[in-house]
Order: structure tokens, then C-alpha cells, then sequence
């Protein structure tokens, strides 16, 4: 694979800063209750990713190691201010349903964590290939929990009706519980499961083994 | 006044029903003492900061607020969340330097998580939630000390629960993060049983 596609496909699966680094939780978890949250949380934060990596590299080696957090903070949370306001002026609806949380990009790990971890040490061009593949990434998680959560939840996707709610008539029973704080917990719980036996190396190691009884331990 | 609170801690919990804090919430809770250390910062820290930050927003950035310099048709809230991080930021790092020198054991229990909470969502989501549901002063203080504690009250809980599982034998890839993920879920329910307590 080209390395350009190789950087952009990593973080998809076998990288994916959600599921296995286990960042950006809090708005992964929050704005899943319909699809076209999800959505608009996705692109806003792949925008902000990709534009702090570049910007965020291109001045690199002009910035002192130990002011490097504040300014990395700085020009993120401004490209997060502009996205919030692009978002209030243009989709005025969409912001008021995302609340807090489009602000809240800027403490989101995910973007800090690809500045201060790539970006700091590599040219613009890869850095904003690799903030691309991680917004992806992060992406992708969003929208199969959002899938999952709008469609056993109101029997929709991005507000058209899939499943017939028997309000309307129709046979499904819309589970209430989907659209609450428990369930986005439990969905990437079994996504974090699904994806650790699918591949079978990101999983963690044992703190210490389990002795069974007339069995050598387990490594 | 109680009310809030209340609802502060159980039913509007930050961690469990909106999420915030998560990051910390996930990577701090392997055993219940470094997590009780991180809640009591997390306490300390929401309950000087939120209305610290009220304090700025109604005077400085709020639209109208600066009346006083003769310029009242100004609108600075858009500065709002990058305020609020600089005086996170600075405030851990001084609360950091005060207990150094005037509360030495307390420094060496909370010292290695304060820069942790500097960014933390938990703390820029209160602030962010006391300028869009227009608490007063007292009302902001109240609620940065119960949002704290609330936070504070399920890590610890959370954490006593990671370290009872670590005894169980659960599927090779469910096994922490997975489980983890899982008890949270868990235990949002539980504390969504809290919805509608409320003192007579």
C-alpha cells in the first residue's frame, strides 16, 4: 500500500483512536443519539483535525518545547470557535442540538493528541494525512453507534423512517432505552469487544493470569 | 438551591449521563485510591473554577457587559471558550504552586493529577453549562461543587467496581476496556433511577 493510503486507512481499524486508544469518548458517547448529529459532530471534528495539524506543523519549529501545550490549545480552541460559529450562523438548529459539545473538540483527546504526538514532529502534508485518517476514524465509530442507537431507538436513519413504530401503526416498539445515557456505554463496550475478537493482538494484557484448577496458568 | 445541588450530583451526573470527563474517568480508575485522589482534585478544582469563570463571563464577555467601559453594544461570548481554558490552565498551575507551599502532604497526594484535570472536559463542560443555562453567582458555585462531587462519587465507584473485576474471568476480549465500557453503562442506569429525587 502507498504510505499516503496506508496513513489514511491505519486509523480506520487497526488504529482507530476510538475504539483502541480509547480517545475522544465523551462527545463519541453524547452526540450518537441520531444520525445527523453524529454526522455534523464528525465533519466539524475532522475539519478542526485536519486544519490544526497543518497549521499546528507548519509552525513546529518556530515554537519552544515548553510553551508547546498552550499554543497547540490555542490555535486549537480558535479553529473549534470558528467551527461553532460557522455551525450557529449556517445550521442554527443542528448547534442548538449539539449544545456544549462542538465547544468541547477543543479538550477532545483525539485532537490534541495527534497534534502533540505527530503533528510536532512531522512535515504539513503527512500530519494533515494523518489528522484525516484519524477524523475518519473517530468518524466511523460515531456513525455505526449512531446507526445502532437511532435505529432500535425511534426506527429511523437520519430522520427517515425505517422501521414502521406501531404509533403509526407499524410492528416496531421503539426501545426508549437506546436513546438514553446507558446504552452509547454498552454499544462501544461490545464494540470494543467485537473489534478485540476480530483482531485478536489489540487486546490488553492481563494484568496477571487466572489459575484454574488442575491446569497450569494461563499465559 | 438544595435542588440544584442534588441534581448537580445524582441526576444530572457529568460522567455518567453527559459524558464528560471520560477520557480521565477511564484511564484513572484502575484502583479506588489514585481515583478518590483525582475526585478530590476534580472537586477542588470545579468549585473554584466555575464560579471563577461566571465571574469573568458576566463582567467581561457576557453581551452588554462591558457597559461600564462605554462600550455596552459589544458582544464577547464567542471568546468565551478560549477564556475559560486559559483560566483552567492558570489556575491549576497556581493552586498547584499554593498547596506546594502551604500544604505539602496534600500537594504529593493531588500534585501528579492536577495538570491531568487542566484539560479535562468535565471542567470546561460546567463552565460551558453554567453560561448556557444562565446560573447566577451562587447558583454557578453551587453547582461547580456538586457537578465536582458527583464526578468525584462515580470514579470512586466506578474504580472500587475495576478493581472487584479484575477476579472475574470474563472473555479474553472483553476483558478491560470492554468490561469496563460495559459497568458504566451499568452504573448511568443505576444513577437514572436518581431522576425525580427531590427534597419535598
Amino acid at each position: 500500500m502507498k504510505p499516503a493510503l496506508k496513513q489514511i486507512a491505519d486509523p480506520l481499524v487497526d488504529k482507530n483512536p476510538v475504539a483502541v486508544h480509547i480517545l475522544g469518548i465523551c462527545s463519541a458517547l453524547a452526540v450518537t443519539t441520531s444520525m445527523s448529529t453524529a454526522l455534523t459532530m464528525s465533519v466539524a471534528l475532522t475539519v478542526v483535525l485536519v486544519l490544526a495539524a497543518g497549521i499546528i506543523s507548519a509552525i513546529r519549529a518556530h515554537v519552544p518545547s515548553q510553551i508547546r501545550i498552550i499554543v497547540q490549545l490555542t490555535i486549537i480552541a480558535t479553529l473549534v470557535i470558528l467551527a461553532d460559529q460557522l455551525l450557529q450562523a449556517f445550521a442554527y438548529e443542528m448547534s442548538q442540538r449539539l449544545t456544549v459539545f462542538v465547544s468541547l473538540i477543543a479538550t477532545n483527546c483525539i485532537v490534541l493528541g495527534r497534534t502533540e504526538a505527530y503533528a510536532m514532529r512531522n512535515p504539513p502534508l503527512p500530519s494533515m494525512l494523518d489528522g484525516l485518517g484519524n477524523g475518519l476514524g473517530y468518524s466511523l465509530v460515531l456513525m455505526v453507534v449512531a446507526a445502532i442507537r437511532e435505529l432500535f431507538g425511534a426506527g429511523s436513519l437520519f430522520g427517515v423512517q425505517v422501521l414502521a413504530t406501531q404509533a403509526e401503526g407499524g410492528w416496531f416498539v421503539p426501545l426508549r432505552l437506546m436513546l438514553l445515557a446507558p446504552s452509547a456505554f454498552i454499544i462501544i463496550g461490545l464494540l470494543v469487544w467485537a473489534m478485540r475478537v476480530w483482531r485478536p493482538r489489540l487486546a490488553e494484557p492481563r494484568e496477571f493470569a487466572l489459575r484454574r484448577p488442575g491446569k497450569e496458568a494461563r499465559p | 438551591m438544595i435542588d440544584l445541588f442534588q441534581r448537580s450530583i445524582f441526576e444530572e451526573n457529568l460522567a455518567l449521563s453527559f459524558f464528560l470527563g471520560m477520557c480521565t474517568f477511564l484511564a484513572v480508575s484502575r484502583q479506588v485510591k489514585t481515583a478518590f485522589g483525582v475526585g478530590v482534585s476534580l472537586i477542588v478544582v470545579q468549585g473554584i473554577s466555575v464560579p471563577l469563570n461566571h465571574l469573568l463571563y458576566a463582567n467581561f464577555l457576557a453581551p452588554g457587559a462591558l457597559a461600564w467601559a462605554g462600550m455596552g453594544d459589544l458582544d464577547l461570548g464567542f471568546l468565551r471558550l478560549i477564556t475559560f481554558l486559559g483560566i483552567v490552565a492558570a489556575m491549576v498551575q497556581v493552586l498547584e504552586m499554593v498547596l506546594d507551599r502551604f500544604a505539602p502532604a496534600l500537594h504529593a497526594a493531588m500534585g501528579i493529577y492536577l495538570p491531568l484535570l487542566a484539560i479535562n472536559c468535565a471542567i470546561i463542560g460546567a463552565s460551558l453549562f453554567m453560561v448556557e443555562r444562565d446560573y447566577t453567582l451562587a447558583e454557578s458555585a453551587v453547582y461547580g461543587l456538586g457537578t465536582g462531587i458527583g464526578w468525584a462519587l462515580a470514579i470512586t465507584a466506578f474504580a472500587a467496581i475495576r478493581e472487584r473485576l479484575r477476579y472475574a474471568d470474563i472473555p479474553r476480549g472483553l476483558e478491560g476496556l470492554g468490561a469496563a465500557f460495559i459497568v458504566a453503562g451499568i452504573m448511568s442506569m443505576g444513577f437514572s433511577a436518581f431522576v425525580g429525587v427531590g427534597l419535598p
